[in-house]
């Protein structure tokens, strides 16, 4: 069941102060409300994963695993392949995220990750079949954060982006109703990419990438995923408080001129 | 198993249930329809049935989970497993959890949980029959429980989703518009304060396209406002004994 979350450990105080710098447009590491903190991407971490990515947002750290495996694809589309995203909110990485099943934050970046990656088709899942109805790939991402420092999914989507970029399939045909591998590798059917830009309201400033201090203070948060084609692929409202209407186009303009910046970052990381 | 339909708007401009794309489906609310729920409301939205039933504030389980300086809000949104065309599996889907999530968050802003301090204000939300745009209606219901229930709020919170079908700009998208349109966007807002407290969007929109859809979910709520409006009056009447028999459907367009 969702419930109301426990008040944020930063004292009073220092809430205070941050509401009070984001009243005059300014922010406790001196970004100015449209800045992100420096973004790092390095691909081929995990030689093991079919593409891999870490990613480093300011302090947020994120590893992302791309695994590729044979399976049955859904019913209702026989001739594609499937997609999967999870996140795994781990315990090294915030003394508050505790050990079990996935809780309802995990589930949110989790799918947040997925509709940002689905809904702008940035994989072709058509490619992915082998044999109709019986034989296809599915693509596993797996989102690991590693150190929480606010705004995971955008550094979770980045890491995916760059992953699925960099993503290797193994080559291979049916013969005689038996799989052949030929042993070569080929990239993923990337079409599309997708890129979220997220922004906290604290009083009434909208800031982008939000560290964690700020998404302690904030009362609402909204993410928007830009695709290629400037278009808005998805979103998602969170956190107890509301918006303006002029707010949430606000934040779609500037979300879709922001979106071209990082996507060219995860482009050169990934190629 | 259910085909994908070769067109979802004809040639005249009618939606496959015949609907025009600004139209929405018709609504039916009943406030106060479960004894045992401090507050309970129903909702009927074209196919869609939702019932939701609020308790509290009430005393908290687990101890450890009070809030000192307000009500703690819990909210469960479930779709029973006759709900869909194919039995949904009655385990809590990863689906159910964020939209239980996003429920909760979009109710928050308009209850004041600080008149409750140490207590627990329980929602619960059964998706019985589902066509397409259950968060939407579940949260039209559940403020309606919420106010049922006596409960303090700044405002009633209205939702509807729109989106795009066939490269239109449609209200109120039903199970198939959902499944094979090019857009969803739930909204949810406290239309008299004009505050959003619930967006979401999957698909693919142009800035203009979002802008034009946007502004239409704010039309839908704030029409779906009044029929909630209406719809408490009625149960106020009930509990005066001042039920006027002649009061008008609440069938809406």
């Amino acid at each position: 069941m969702s419930m109301t979350p426990q008040a944020a450990p930063t004292a009073k105080i220092e809430q205070e102060w941050i509401r009070d710098l984001a009243s005059k447009n300014r922010r406790i590491d001196g970004r100015a409300p449209s800045d992100y903190r420096e973004i790092t991407i390095e691909t081929g971490t995990i030689e093991k994963a079919n593409g891999s990515a870490r990613v480093t947002l300011g302090k947020t750290k994120i590893l992302v695993g791309v695994k590729l495996e044979l399976g049955a694809p859904f019913p209702d589309t026989p001739n594609e392949g499937v997609l999967t995203v999870n996140a795994e909110l781990t315990p090294i990485a915030h003394s508050s995220f505790e050990l079990g099943p996935p809780g309802e934050n995990a589930i949110e970046l989790a799918r947040v990750v997925d509709r940002n990656l689905r809904e702008s088709k940035a994989i072709d899942l058509k490619e992915l079949c082998i044999e109709p109805g019986k034989r296809v790939f599915i693509v596993f991402v797996d989102v690991y954060v590693l150190d929480h420092d606010g705004n995971l999914v955008d550094a979770s989507t980045y890491g995916a982006l760059a992953a699925l970029l960099k993503c290797r399939m193994p080559e291979c045909e049916i013969r005689d109703g038996e799989i052949v591998y030929s042993g070569s590798f080929r990239p993923l059917p990337m079409r599309n990419y997708p890129v979220p830009v997220t922004f906290a309201k604290i009083g009434r400033t909208l800031i982008v990438d939000p560290c964690l201090k700020e998404e302690e203070v904030m009362s609402t948060r909204l993410t928007i995923g830009v695709d290629k084609e400037d278009c808005v692929c998805a979103m998602q409202k969170g956190g107890m408080g509301t918006l303006e209407v002029h707010e949430v186009t606000a934040a779609v303009e500037a979300a879709i001129l922001k979106s071209g910046e990082i996507r060219k970052l995860i482009m050169e990381a990934a190629c | 198993m259910q085909k994908a339909p070769e067109r979802l708007i004809d040639e005249n401009g009618f939606r496959l249930d015949g609907r025009r794309p600004e139209e929405f489906r018709p609504i039916k609310l009943q406030v106060g329809i479960l004894d045992n729920p401090d507050g309970s409301a129903f909702i009927e939205q074209g196919k869609n049935k939702i019932i939701v039933g609020v308790y509290g504030p009430r005393e908290i389980h687990p101890k450890h989970m009070v809030l000192p300086d307000r009500a703690v809000i819990r909210c469960r949104y479930r779709m029973a497993p006759f709900s869909t065309e194919e039995r949904k599996n009655p385990a809590p889907s990863r689906r159910e959890i964020e939209i239980s999530k996003v429920i909760r968050e979009a109710l928050e802003p308009a209850v004041m949980p600080e008149y409750y301090p140490r207590t627990v204000i329980d929602i619960f939300v059964e998706a019985l029959q589902c066509d397409g745009g259950t968060r939407c209606a579940g949260i039209v219901a559940a403020s309606l429980a919420l106010a049922d229930a006596g409960i303090s709020m700044r405002e009633l919170v209205s939702a509807c989703s729109v989106g795009k079908v066939e490269g239109q700009i449609v209200a109120d998208l039903f199970d198939l518009e959902d499944k094979y349109g090019e857009a969803d966007m739930p909204v949810a807002i406290m239309p008299n304060l004009n505050k959003v407290t619930l967006i979401q969007m999957d698909g693919k929109l142009s800035r203009d396209e979002f802008e034009r859809a946007f502004e239409m979910a704010l039309d839908g709520c704030r029409k779906i406002r009044n029929l909630q409006a209406e719809a408490l009056k009625r149960r106020c009447e009930v509990l005066t004994g001042t039920e006027m028999p002649e009061k008008g459907s609440l069938e809406a367009h």
